[in-house]
């Protein structure tokens, strides 16, 4: 659909172009951009399903054994009349993370800005194998059925936990759950495959296909993010495909890896998965933070407070995100002593993430800040991820994680850190909008559902830290059923209105999208006034890209320039003498 | 935020809940001054006609100025931490009241050493989520799982341990006020993860001995 507009928009059509039939174009497409779509279409369908989950987990936390309202259909022993049983709950609150995070937040942030932005960003005309890259969206398509394909095999959905710990995850006897935990474990490796090829992909491009001019150090902070993500994704995912392989086994085979009786050992899945699943916490944000630098800077009309600090603040983050994996385990049962080895790294890796913020401070001191959609989400992430940065030193020290580990302090934690990316996430989509579908979205109507988005993102997550200090443990299906929770049982019912209405308020965006889509206003090339090279090719581009291959002359910040008039300099714009005015649009 | 922390009524508590207040009152300041100064630059610095933003690449004065001071500020909550840790987890104290639990799907069972103090021994008396301690004793808890992890958790004793089958790991306490406490598992466990639950009675002198004397095989 919205290729179409892409070709009525197109003028300049690039030598090598040749027309391709529908099923090339958009189904079985080798063009980044189309790939790139695709993983965003993907992740919206997934975010939805995602939510709806939150929105019944939410439900039974507040009327705990209640009918949800609406879910009469669902069969037993799914549900009984609507009513949630406790082994619904625990397949719900496992799937929804799973899918927030590997089917949300990696395909959105990481599928599909990776794929729209990197070739467009160093000024290449598509990703360095384009074949390679069409089939890591399928095969993460067929991860993705593979997973959905768990709520209807006998015995119900993995119900073990994201996190799966061994030995419930690794004996079906423990949940009842037979083959939902099966196909859990084989989407996920499926899902490796693809996010393998994705960074491969994405590694040979960066590294070998800029523009010239290009140097590392001119590229935009979210190609860095990007950069830095893939290889995370290459050395952390091999980690979580042995493990999988390993839990697979004891389940099927009988090995007994992480089943003490046959002479495993259970923390040793909490060690490999954490050792995968750190650097992965990492793989969702990094991209998140690099967006919030560039429209940041883009909106204050100034460049990037401390380029260098903040790309090498993401590599230090990088290194760090391998040894601070036991900070999951402090109460495991594991060495008191590594429990402190794990507390100092985890103290340190909380320092790049302080010189972010404080940049990006910087960033907006003495701007001249336009509020932008795109702005107000960023500036939304930048707020969120300073309180999920502070909350997270309370669990960083041990004695206090003794207390606040599995209480619903962590999930208020992880939920302003992982969640909150989805400002970023909102952020990204009104930014390159335009460019990738080649129509502006609605500004009055995005505001709204930043204003509804922001309030009750808070109202949701914020009151979550008062249940954990109140000792709310995690996971429970009926809050009720503990004496000492009864005081805290009203924080509960008014999360689960928050939350309700910021399910409601993505209406707002959902309206927006569509709409836009087919009847927003045409976008021209650079309608942000933006620096970058993707500015530089037609909205939406046209297979290949460009209409001939930029030329980078200065880093992707130059707003304000003393050089220039106007208080924008793209990458591209060649400076040779005074009297060369300007090019205009 | 503070007064919704459950009653301490352990030992080692109060040094636990100085560092929370400690991590909030350091915290909630950073938050205060980041969230005043974005505010304060999104007033200021506002897009208006007529001003152009300042071109600045970055100060490297401020870059290692805010560097350093978390830095510092991470090593001394670093060094704080370190010290409780180890004086709640390195060395247990010694015994003074044994007890052994064992977690399964959905019950802690709980073993006492009846009257001759050992563990395995005929007079053991076995009760299904019931703890009873004397208040003000040293309590060594020797944990175990017959089947998934469980984690044994005492909120009014800021105490959290996971239990781990094929591992036993010990765990100690001493509770300074008699009661009645809520003992949840803090680990999913499986469907009846919600609502496994046990109760901790700390017991005066007179009260353990009545509970003795009542429960426990005679001699």
């Amino acid at each position: 659909m919205s290729d179409s507009v892409a070709v009525v928009a197109t003028h300049a059509v690039p030598a090598h172009h040749e027309e391709l039939g529908f099923w090339r174009t958009y189904v079985f497409s080798t063009d980044h951009k189309m790939i790139g779509r695709q993983f965003l279409f993907l992740g919206f369908f997934m975010l939805v399903l995602g939510g709806l989950m939150a929105m019944m987990i939410r439900w039974e936390l507040a009327w705990p054994e209640t009918a949800v309202p609406g879910l009469r259909w669902l069969p037993e022993p799914y549900a009984y009349e609507g009513i949630i049983p406790p082994q619904t709950y625990n397949m719900l609150f496992t799937i929804h993370a799973t899918l927030m995070i590997f089917f949300v937040v990696m395909p959105i942030m990481v599928g599909c800005f990776g794929n729209f932005l990197i070739p467009l960003m160093i000024g290449a005309r598509d990703m360095a194998f384009p074949t390679l890259n069409m089939l890591s969206f399928w095969v993460g398509l067929l991860a993705g059925l593979v997973m959905l394909a768990g709520f209807f095999v006998p015995g119900g959905h993995a119900a073990a936990g994201w996190t799966a710990y061994a030995p419930l995850s690794a004996k079906a006897a423990y949940t009842g759950v037979n083959w939902g935990q099966n196909l859990w474990i084989i989407s996920l490796l499926i899902l490796g495959v693809s996010s393998l090829m994705g960074s491969i992909n994405y590694i040979t491009t960066i590294v070998n296909m800029r523009a010239p001019g290009m140097s590392y150090f001119r590229m935009p902070l979210i190609i860095w993010s990007l950069f830095i993500t893939a290889v995370l994704l290459l050395l952390a995912l091999p980690v979580l495909t042995a493990a999988l392989a390993m839990l697979l086994f004891d389940r099927a085979l009988g090995t007994s890896f992480f089943l003490p009786e046959g002479g495993g050992e259970p923390l040793l899945w909490q060690h490999l998965f954490w050792f995968f699943g750190h650097p992965e916490v990492y793989v969702l944000v990094l991209p998140a933070m690099g967006v919030t630098s560039d429209i940041l800077s883009t909106f204050s009309r100034k460049p990037v407070f401390g380029y260098h600090a903040m790309a090498f603040s993401m590599i230090a983050i990088a290194f760090l995100s391998w040894i601070v994996w036991g900070h999951h385990m402090f109460v495991s049962g594991m060495n008191p002593l590594m429990g402190t080895a794990f507390m100092m790294s985890t103290m340190v890796i909380a320092i790049p993430s302080a010189i972010k913020t404080f940049n990006w401070l910087g960033t907006l001191w003495r701007g001249s800040i336009r509020f932008t959609s795109p702005m107000l989400f960023a500036l939304g992430f930048v707020s969120n991820f300073l309180i999920g940065g502070l909350s997270g030193i309370f669990m960083a020290s041990t004695p206090v994680d003794i207390f606040i580990h599995d209480t619903y302090y962590i999930v208020a934690h992880f939920h302003y850190v992982v969640a909150g990316i989805i400002f970023a996430l909102f952020a990204s989509v009104y930014y390159w909008f335009p460019k990738m579908f080649g129509r502006m979205m609605n500004e009055p109507l995005a505001k709204i559902h930043f204003v509804l988005t922001y309030i009750f993102f808070n109202a949701t997550f914020f009151p979550m830290h008062i249940l954990g200090v109140g000792g709310h443990m995690r996971r429970i299906y009926n809050p009720t059923q503990y004496d000492f929770l009864h005081p805290l049982q009203p924080i509960n019912v008014f999360i689960t209105v928050s939350a309700l209405l910021l399910g409601l308020s993505q209406i707002t965006f959902v309206t927006n999208f569509f709409w836009s889509l087919f009847g927003g206003k045409k976008a021209e090339r650079n309608p942000w006034k933006a620096n970058t090279l993707e500015w530089a090719a037609p909205s939406p581009p046209p297979h290949g890209n460009f209409d001939a291959l930029p030329v980078v002359y200065r880093g992707p910040y130059e707003y304000s320039s003393p050089e220039v008039e106007d208080d924008y300099l793209p990458q591209n714009r060649p400076l040779i003498t005074q009297s060369s005015a300007p090019r205009t649009h | 935020m503070m007064s919704w922390l459950p009653e301490n009524v352990s030992t080692f508590g109060g040094e636990i809940d100085s560092l929370f207040y400690l991590i909030y009152y350091i915290t909630g300041a950073v938050f205060i001054l980041v969230t005043v100064l974005m505010i304060l630059f999104l007033v200021l610095y506002r897009h208006r006609e007529g001003r152009r933003a300042t071109y600045s690449h970055g100060n490297t004065a401020l870059e290692i100025t805010w560097t350093v001071i978390p830095a510092v500020i991470l090593l001394v909550l670093s060094f704080m931490s370190v010290s409780s840790w180890g004086r709640i987890k390195a060395h247990a104290p010694p015994a003074d009241f044994q007890v052994q639990v064992t977690a399964k799907q959905f019950n802690w069972e709980i073993v006492y050493p009846g009257p001759d103090g050992k563990f395995g021994t005929a007079d053991d008396f076995q009760i299904d989520n019931d703890l009873h301690v004397p208040v003000n004793k040293v309590v060594h808890v020797h944990l175990k799982s017959k089947d998934v992890i469980h984690s044994f958790f005492l909120p009014n004793l800021r105490l959290k341990q996971d239990a781990v089958p094929g591992r036993d790991i010990l765990v100690w306490f001493e509770a300074t006020k008699p009661g009645k406490y809520e003992l949840p598992c803090a680990e999913l466990c499986g469907f009846g993860h919600s609502g496994m639950r046990g109760w901790l009675y700390v017991d005066t002198p007179e009260e353990s001995a009545k509970w003795v004397k009542e429960n426990w095989p005679q001699q």
